[in-house]
C-alpha cells in the first residue's frame, strides 16, 4: 500500500469504478508477487466488463489466467492456492454464475480458518459483479448478497463509489479473510474526480460512511442504490426533508454504531436495497435499529427493497428496482403529523 | 419459398471444415482392461523386501487401527468410524508413495493414510470424536483437513499443485476420492482443471463397490471408472486396490510422472468395503453375506502375507512382532482416546475471522455471562 501512496500526487481526473477496480487489481499485483487473478475471460479479454483489462499483458498469463468454465472448480482451485500461499482474485462472471461456486464457498472458503483453529486462515477475494439495471437478460441482474451474509466467515464488502471500488477492493486483497467483493455493476461507468496516481489511503473494512448529513431521517443503503438514495434527498429538499444518508461499503461486518449513532439523532430510518426484502439485509438491519434505537424512533424503521420475486426481465425491471419516488413515498410514511 | 426453391438450390454446396486435429492420441491413456496385480503373479519377482515388509508392518497396524477405532464408537468414545477394512492396501500406499514435502488430500473415510503418514491417530480422529472439526495443523505434515463433502478437497489439490508449480517447488498432491465421488461435479472440474494446467496431481478413486448402500452399476456406466481419465486427457490405471505391491508401483508411477512435469493421473483402485459404510448403517439391507466373503478371500494383509512367507521374507516371528506392534499402537490409541477432550466453548468464537466482528464479541460475551452464571 505504501508504494501506491508515496508516489507525487497527480491532478485528479475524472475515472470510472472499472477503471479504479482495474487499477486496485494491478497494485496489488505489481505489489505482492502472491496475488494472482484468475477467472473466464479475464486473461486476453480482460474479463467481459473488462475489469481485469490489460492484467495478462502486464502480469503474463499465470498471474491473470483464463480458467476453463466452471466456477465450482475455479473456487476450489483457488483454495488450493491460498493453502499454499497466494492470495487468489476470482472473477464471478455474473451476480448468478456464482452459484455453483456456492458448495466451495460455503463449505471451505468461509469455514477453513475455523475448522482449522486458525492454522489455514484462506486470503481468497471474489469479485462479484451483482444487482440490476443494466437491462440484462435472465440470471445477469441477481442481488445475491443476502446469500453472502448469511453465511459466517464471509467478509462482504460493496463500494458505492470510485474512491471507495479502489480502496476496499486494495483492502479486500489485503484481508486474511474471504472477501465476497460485490461490484455494482451499473455503477461501474460511473465517474468521479479520482487521481490514479495517488490513489486514496485504503481503508479498513467494516466502517460504514455518513455520505450526505441531514436531520429528518435516515436513508441506510450500499452499493447501486446509494446515488439512488442521494438523488432521493436532493429531491426531499422540496418537501421539507433534509435526509442523511448512510453508506454501509461493508455488510459483513456490518458498521451498527454508525448507523445507530446517525438514527438516533435523527430518529427516522428506511434502509434501501435492490434485493428481495424477506430475510434481506434491511431485515437485519432494521431488527437491528429497532433494538437499539427504540426510544429515539418517532416512527417504526421501513424499507424499500426490490420485490421478493425472480428478478423480472429487462423491459420490466424498473417497476422493481427502488427509485427516488418509492424511496420519498417510504419517507412519507415516516409518521411525520403526531 | 422453401429451401429448395432458393436460387442455387440442387447445386453442390459441400464445404469442408476446418482442419481439426485431436490434440492428443487417446490410446496411451486407457487402462489395461484387467486390474494391473504384482502379488501372485510373476511381477513379484521384483519385489524390493525392505519396502514390502514395511508395507506389511503397516497393514498390520492399519487392520488394528480400524479394530480399534470401530471398537472406540461402541465405547462411545468416537461419535462415528467410516471403516477401511478391506481398503488398507490403498490407504497404507497412498501415504508411502509421498515425499515430506508432498500434500495428501484426504476424504472422510481416509484417516488411515493420514496416519500412515504420520499424523498423530488422536488428531486425525478429533472430527469423528467430535471436540474440533479439523484436530491438526495441515501444514505440519501437509494432510488437508479431512473433507467431508465428497469430492471437494480434489480441486483443493490441483490448486495447491498449480501454486507449487508456479513457485518451482517440487511438490505432488495425491488427492483421495471414492466410487460414490465421481459422481460429483466437483470430481469432473478438479480432473479438467488438473489437465488443462498440468498439475502435478494424482487422483486415487478406491472403488469400493459401494456409496453407502448404492452400487457402483447405479453410480456410473463407464466401462471403468479409470476410463474416465481419458475424457480429460490424462491417462487412467486400474489397478488391485488389495493389492499393496500393485497400488504402489502404480501410485509411485504417477507420483514420479507428476514430479517430472508430466501432469495428472487418475488411478482407479478395484477393492471392497468389508464393513458398513459406518457404525450406524447396515450393511445387510444392501448386499450379501456371499459377496462380503468372497471379497474377504482377497484380503489385502493376507495377499502379502502369503507372498511374503513363500518367499521366505516373511516368518512366524516377523508376523507375531508386527501383530504386537499393532497392540502398542492400538493401545496408545485407546489410552488417547480415553482422556476426555479439553473442551473451551469460548473457542466457538475465536476462529470464525482474523478479527472478531462486533456481532461475534457481543455474542461471545453472552455465551461468556451464561457460562458465568452457570458455575456461581
Amino acid at each position: 500500500m505504501t508504494t501506491a501512496t508515496a508516489k507525487a500526487k497527480a491532478p485528479a481526473k475524472p475515472a470510472t469504478m472499472a477503471q479504479a477496480l482495474t487499477r486496485a487489481m494491478r497494485d496489488a499485483m505489481a505489489e505482492d508477487p502472491t496475488v494472482h487473478v484468475m477467472g473466464e475471460d479475464v486473461g486476453t479479454l480482460g474479463g467481459v466488463f473488462r475489469i481485469t483489462d490489460g492484467l495478462a499483458k502486464e502480469f503474463g498469463e499465470e498471474r491473470c489466467t483464463d480458467t476453463p468454465l466452471a466456477e465450482a472448480g475455479i473456487l476450489g482451485a483457488a483454495v488450493g492456492m491460498a493453502m499454499y500461499g497466494l492470495r487468489p482474485v476470482v472473477e464471478m462472471q455474473f451476480d448468478a454464475f456464482a452459484y455453483p461456486a456456492f458448495e466451495q464457498l460455503i463449505s471451505h472458503v468461509a469455514k477453513m480458518r475455523n475448522r482449522t483453529r486458525g492454522a489455514m486462515p484462506l486470503p481468497i477475494t471474489i469479485r462479484v459483479p451483482y444487482g440490476g439495471g443494466i437491462g440484462g437478460v435472465e440470471h445477469h441482474s441477481d442481488s445475491s448478497e443476502a446469500y453472502y451474509v448469511a453465511t459466517p466467515g464471509l467478509t462482504v464488502v460493496t463500494p458505492a463509489t470510485v474512491e471507495d471500488a479502489y480502496g476496499l477492493l486494495r483492502a479486500s486483497i489485503a484481508s486474511d479473510d474471504p472477501v465476497i467483493f460485490l461490484e455494482p455493476k451499473r455503477l461501474y461507468w460511473s465517474k468521479s474526480d479520482w487521481s490514479p496516481q495517488a490513489p486514496a489511503r485504503v481503508p479498513g473494512i467494516g466502517k460504514a460512511l455518513v455520505r450526505r448529513s441531514g436531520t429528518s431521517a435516515t436513508l441506510i443503503t450500499y452499493g447501486p442504490s446509494l446515488p439512488v438514495c442521494l438523488e432521493a434527498a436532493e429531491a426531499a429538499r422540496e418537501e421539507g426533508w433534509d435526509l442523511e444518508v448512510v453508506d454501509l461499503r461493508s455488510l459483513v461486518p456490518f458498521d451498527e454504531d454508525t448507523v445507530v449513532e446517525s438514527v438516533r439523532r435523527t430518529g427516522r430510518a428506511v434502509v434501501v436495497h435492490e434485493a428481495g426484502g424477506f430475510g434481506g439485509p434491511g431485515a437485519e438491519i432494521a431488527a437491528r435499529v429497532t433494538e437499539r434505537c427504540f426510544h429515539h424512533l418517532e416512527a417504526p424503521v421501513l424499507r424499500v427493497t426490490g420485490f421478493d420475486i425472480p428478478y423480472p426481465p429487462p423491459m420490466l425491471e424498473k417497476y422493481h428496482l427502488p427509485g427516488v419516488d418509492r424511496i420519498l413515498d417510504t419517507v412519507a410514511r415516516l409518521q411525520w403529523e403526531n | 419459398m422453401t429451401v429448395q426453391e432458393l436460387p442455387g438450390a440442387g447445386a453442390s454446396h459441400r464445404s469442408t471444415p476446418p482442419p481439426w486435429r485431436p490434440r492428443t492420441d487417446a490410446a496411451p491413456l486407457l487402462p489395461d482392461p484387467e486390474p494391473y496385480r504384482v502379488l501372485g503373479t510373476e511381477a513379484a519377482d521384483r519385489l524390493d523386501p525392505a519396502l514390502m515388509r514395511r508395507c506389511y508392518a503397516e497393514l498390520v497396524r492399519g487392520r488394528r487401527y480400524n479394530a480399534q477405532a470401530t471398537a472406540l464408537t461402541r465405547q462411545g468414545r468416537l461419535a462415528v468410524y467410516p471403516s477401511t477394512v478391506g481398503q488398507e492396501a490403498c490407504e497404507i500406499a497412498a501415504a508411502l508413495v509421498l515425499e515430506e514435502q508432498d500434500w495428501l488430500f484426504p476424504s472422510y473415510r481416509d484417516t488411515l493414510a493420514a496416519v500412515a503418514r504420520g499424523l498423530d491417530p488422536v488428531q486425525a480422529l478429533t472430527l469423528l470424536r467430535g471436540d474440533w472439526h479439523t484436530g491438526y495443523d495441515p501444514r505440519e505434515l501437509r494432510i488437508a483437513p479431512l473433507s467431508t463433502p465428497l469430492a471437494t478437497q480434489l480441486p483443493h489439490a490441483v490448486g495447491l499443485a498449480h501454486a507449487a508449480r508456479l513457485r518451482g517447488d517440487d511438490v505432488v498432491a495425491l488427492a483421495m476420492v471414492g466410487d460414490g465421488g465421481t459422481s460429483e461435479g466437483d470430481f469432473h472440474e478438479a480432473m479438467n482443471f488438473a489437465a488443462v494446467w498440468q498439475a502435478p496431481v494424482v487422483f486415487l478413486v478406491q472403488n469400493n463397490g459401494f456409496a453407502i448402500s448404492v452400487p457402483l452399476a447405479k453410480q456410473s456406466a463407464a466401462p471403468t471408472l479409470a476410463h474416465k481419465a481419458v475424457g480429460y486427457g490424462m491417462p487412467g490405471r486400474l489397478v488391485d486396490g488389495n493389492d499393496v505391491a500393485a497400488m504402489h508401483e502404480v501410485l509411485s508411477e504417477a507420483v514420479r510422472r507428476a514430479r517430472a512435469g508430466g501432469g495428472p493421473t487418475m488411478i482407479e483402485a478395484v477393492t471392497y468395503r468389508i464393513e458398513a459404510h459406518t457404525n450406524a448403517d447396515d450393511a445387510t439391507r444392501y448386499r450379501g453375506d456371499a459377496e462380503v466373503e468372497a471379497w474377504k478371500a482377497h484380503d489385502p494383509v493376507l495377499l502379502l502375507e502369503r507372498e511374503l512367507t513363500a518367499r521366505g521374507i516373511l516368518d512366524e516371528e516377523g508376523i507375531r512382532v508386527e501383530r504386537e506392534a499393532a497392540e502398542e499402537m492400538a493401545a496408545t490409541l485407546r489410552e488417547g482416546m480415553n482422556a476426555d477432550p479439553v473442551l473451551d466453548p469460548m473457542d466457538l468464537f475465536a476462529h470464525v475471522y482474523a478479527e472478531q466482528t462486533g456481532r461475534l464479541r457481543e455474542q461471545a460475551a453472552m455465551l461468556r455471562a451464561e457460562l458465568e452464571a452457570g458455575d456461581e
